[in-house]
């Protein structure tokens, strides 16, 4: 507190950094939090994936491997769109009644036939973008699906979205998790789950 | 760096991301505690990328080095 006692006038910063050094100084010294060496704790990654688009699916696909090579226990919800990226890729019409057939006529299933969000181009847009990750030597999509189940990533289908698309298990890939509904997710995440909505 | 301890090898050069870390995971998982595994690569993410991998799995990157094009990461099995 030298500071103060040369300076009558009471600078409030000086007496505040004052307060600090003093307090730290006095303050026993806390233990640094004890994961300084190990690796750090993981928590659980909750992917949620919404989307049937080809660059959405491809990110899913992309932190779900990563995620599994990298050891961190990772789930991926399948819901409403995203559910037509885990249906078959032989599977042409899907459904049971003719509006659930006519919306598979009208968006083919399967994540080797997904569109583009933009200049999908009637399907001239993914061929492109496929062509190009080739080039790269970057893995597709289904590839990177094949990776994840692999290294342990969970798809978990929505119960809701199968009923309403008319999906059965069998319509699906093989290695898919007992459909489950939100409160599931919510539950996930309550205990903290890390999510990501794609 | 005794290279006759380095009984596994990853040739990820021209592999872009996820796929050296995907198969540097899929190459150390059969290995022995404390063995050593070399992971050549070409893209420049992955030496930001080993560093979070290492980070999250427990294995040791015990060495790094790079010629400008290629990365070579030497890595300790957990």
């Amino acid at each position: 507190m030298t500071m103060t006692a040369e300076r009558p006038t009471l600078d409030p910063v000086a007496v505040a950094i004052a307060d600090v050094e003093g307090l730290t100084a006095a303050e026993p010294q806390l233990e640094p939090a004890q994961h300084s060496e190990e690796p750090s704790k993981l928590h659980d990654i909750l992917l949620i994936n919404y989307s049937g688009e080809l660059e959405k699916v491809w990110a899913t696909m992309l932190l779900a491997s990563t995620a599994g090579a990298m050891q961190v226990p990772c789930r991926v919800f399948v819901t409403f769109w995203g559910l037509q990226n885990f249906v078959k890729d032989e599977k042409r019409i899907t459904g049971r009644n003719w509006m659930q057939k006519m919306l598979a006529v009208m968006s083919r299933p399967g994540i080797s036939h997904r569109p583009l969000s933009k200049m999908n181009f009637m399907g001239m847009g993914p061929w492109m973008m496929g062509t190009l990750a080739r080039q790269q030597k970057n893995p597709s999509p289904r590839e990177l699906l094949v990776i994840a189940q692999e290294m342990g990533v969970e798809f978990i289908p929505c119960q809701m979205t199968m009923d309403m698309f008319g999906l059965t298990r069998d319509d699906l890939i093989e290695g898919m998790g007992e459909p489950v509904g939100a409160a599931t997710v919510i539950g996930l995440m309550s205990e903290g789950s890390a999510p990501l909505f794609i | 760096m005794d290279l006759l301890e380095i009984t596994t090898k990853v040739d990820a050069r021209g592999l872009s991301c996820p796929m050296p870390i995907v198969r540097t995971a899929q190459a150390i998982k059969p290995m022995a505690s404390g063995t050593l595994l070399e992971v050549l690569a070409t893209d420049p993410g992955s030496v930001k990328d080993f560093a979070a991998w290492c980070r999250s799995t427990g294995h040791i990157l015990v060495d790094q080095t790079s010629d400008g094009a290629v990365y070579r990461f030497v890595i300790r099995r957990k």
